[in-house]
């Protein structure tokens, strides 16, 4: 389809999108609970850090951190990688195939189409962040809410082109999920998932910056809670955005590549 | 319209005999075989043509018409439909045509049919007011209004049969590819399905080819059709050529006032049927006359038609032919 069709059609993919997540609410609601590992963290990190800071964190900053991972972590979700290994196997891509728009252009807006209903999760999460935390909990100076946006575009971009390239092995290889369970163990220890990415090694850290997972979470919190300068902060968001573009080609080329291999199994 | 020349599908296939033992021998060793799908098939399809693509299961009739849909790459030959090369998935080409999977959906489905119709009206571009000129259409046809608004989940198969067709039509395509368009449909919703995709493919001069294992559904909107079996072309040609070249005879079908001896109706012909108030007789075509002023004179007839063989039975002759003539071809190829 050509750009400017693609363009056309993509608000009424958007709303399909979200309709489909209001049918799916349960599923949602379930989504959700699986995603209170930062609450789990905040309880943890908080107690090794009543003796004394963990880096530069105390009590009050692990509490501003790990809920900001929350809100991000609603915010920037995908799970492209297991619809697409589903229909893979099941052959119900092929019902994709036939319309006259890249499926990928399909899950990306059924991916946001829940954006929507987990902003109705992360608000209030955001709210008591900042009543807990006062000030830490968003950007301070002016230029850190727009980069927010862009932080958060980027880190969903990741999340979901990583999925594309995952969900597009499948097409290789069987099934790619356990592909998707290795990506998934180093996401969240790599990502500030787990735990702030400033509180590791140097020499860890710095690998760290050269890894995708990074900018999913750990970015995004930091621009949040406004722990970075600007230069910093356009700094991180250069690299971030290297990696939408790395991703985005090796998506495109994996899925060009796997669909001449596709074998629309059944019926 | 369609041409396709010398295509061939071959899948590379893991075989693994079953057990524990097999399953740890296949972890460093695999075995593969190849399944030729198609193996070297050539038709023309003119445009407006509707054609009955025929074959066993397995035959390779879901496989090609995923070639030409341009969802499977042909591992060899040439296809081309409407000047397009299905394998590139050109938008233009895409927009020309549906493929419509008995066992697959396009529905959405938690949401109502209405929606699907909606996001198909915006992926193919379609200006308002065709799409809601067409949706009126569709829906009147098809009987739908009470069921557009209901989510798909909900509706039962024919229903949603009947709206995985009307999604498929939204966009108005000039080729359509329909697999099993009936397959589990109760008698009178298979004779709605038929009569629209009639209506509908001489309306807009459509190219059809079908597949589908109730031979009504070929009878009633295929004047032509292409049988294929283990992926090699069988026959091509009319329906009716068909019937004449496996099974020549006539079938007469007698009502009887009251029961008669089987011996009586063995002088006429082959026995098919009988029962105590009907009897079916297969006769050679030259012997039908005969046959029939020979049974007026001689059983309580009150009333007769004159049939070909029933397709289901035809067909099942021919596959029957068919793997004979190959069996005796690996017979002969043998050492």
């Amino acid at each position: 389809m050509s750009l400017r069709n693609t363009v056309r059609a993509f608000p009424t993919l958007l709303r399909v999108g979200v309709a489909e997540a209001l049918a799916y609410r349960a599923e949602l609601l379930i989504w959700v609970l699986s995603t209170t590992m930062p609450f789990i963290m905040m309880a943890l990190w908080t107690a090794v850090a009543r003796e004394a800071p963990v880096g530069p964190y105390t009590q009050q900053g692990f509490v501003g951190y790990f809920l900001a991972t929350f809100v991000v972590r609603q915010l920037t979700g995908a799970w492209a990688a297991w619809q697409i290994n589903y229909e893979v196997r099941q052959g119900t891509l092929a019902m994709r195939l036939l319309r006259p728009i890249s499926p990928l252009w399909a899950y990306a807006a059924e991916n946001l189409g829940a954006v929507p209903m987990r902003t109705l999760v992360a608000v209030p999460v955001a709210v008591l962040s900042v009543l807990v935390v006062g000030e830490q909990a968003v950007p301070r100076e002016w230029w850190g809410w727009p980069l927010l946006l862009v932080a958060l575009l980027g880190s969903w971009l990741i999340t979901f082109l990583a999925n594309v390239c995952i969900g597009a092995m499948s097409l290789f290889m069987e099934s790619s999920r356990h592909v998707m369970d290795v990506w998934l163990v180093l996401f969240f220890v790599l990502s500030g998932y787990m735990f702030p990415v400033k509180v590791l090694p140097a020499w860890m850290a710095t690998l760290v910056d050269w890894l995708p997972f990074r900018y999913q979470i750990s970015l995004p919190v930091e621009v949040m809670t406004g722990v970075r300068t600007l230069p910093e902060t356009l700094m991180l968001l250069g690299r971030q955005w290297i990696w939408v573009l790395l991703l985005g080609t090796l998506a495109v080329t994996l899925w060009r590549r796997g669909l001449r291999r596709f074998a629309a199994y059944g019926g | 319209m369609i041409s396709v020349r010398g295509l061939r599908k071959h899948y590379k296939v893991h075989k693994r005999p079953p057990g524990l033992k097999a399953a740890f021998r296949s972890l460093f060793h695999r075995d593969y075989t190849t399944v030729k799908a198609v193996d070297g098939i050539s038709f023309e399809i003119q445009p407006g043509e509707r054609v009955g693509f025929l074959g066993p299961n397995g035959a390779g009739k879901t496989t090609t018409l995923k070639v030409l849909s341009g969802l499977l790459h042909p591992s060899e030959g040439e296809v081309r439909v409407d000047g397009h090369v299905p394998r590139h998935r050109e938008v233009a080409y895409l927009k020309k045509i549906m493929l419509v999977m008995g066992q697959k959906q396009q529905l959405l489905w938690d949401l109502p049919p209405a929606e699907t119709f909606e996001l198909n009206r915006a992926v193919y571009d379609v200006p308002r007011e065709q799409f809601k000129q067409t949706l009126d259409e569709l829906v009147a046809l098809l009987e739908l209004e009470e069921l557009i608004q209901k989510p798909s989940r909900q509706l039962s198969l024919g229903e949603r049969m009947k709206c995985e067709l009307a999604a498929a039509l939204i966009h108005r395509p000039k080729v359509l590819f329909l697999d099993e368009p009936t397959i589990g449909l109760d008698v009178s919703m298979q004779v709605t399905m038929r009569s629209f995709i009639k209506a509908y493919t001489e309306r807009h001069g459509a190219t059809l080819i079908l597949t589908s294992h109730y031979m009504d559904d070929v009878a009633a909107l295929c004047p032509r059709i292409i049988v294929i079996d283990k992926g090699v072309l069988t026959y091509d040609g009319g329906l009716q050529a068909l019937v004449q070249r496996v099974r020549p005879e006539k079938r007469v079908v007698f009502r009887l006032e009251r029961p008669v001896e089987a011996a009586s109706l063995a002088s006429l012909g082959r026995v098919v049927s009988h029962e105590p108030g009907s009897a079916v007789l297969q006769v050679p075509p030259e012997a039908v006359s005969a046959t029939i002023s020979r049974a007026l004179s001689s059983l309580p007839v009150t009333d007769l038609t004159v049939e070909n063989a029933p397709l289901e039975e035809v067909m099942s002759e021919l596959f029957a032919e068919t793997k004979a003539r190959r069996a005796t071809a690996d017979g002969e190829g043998a050492p």
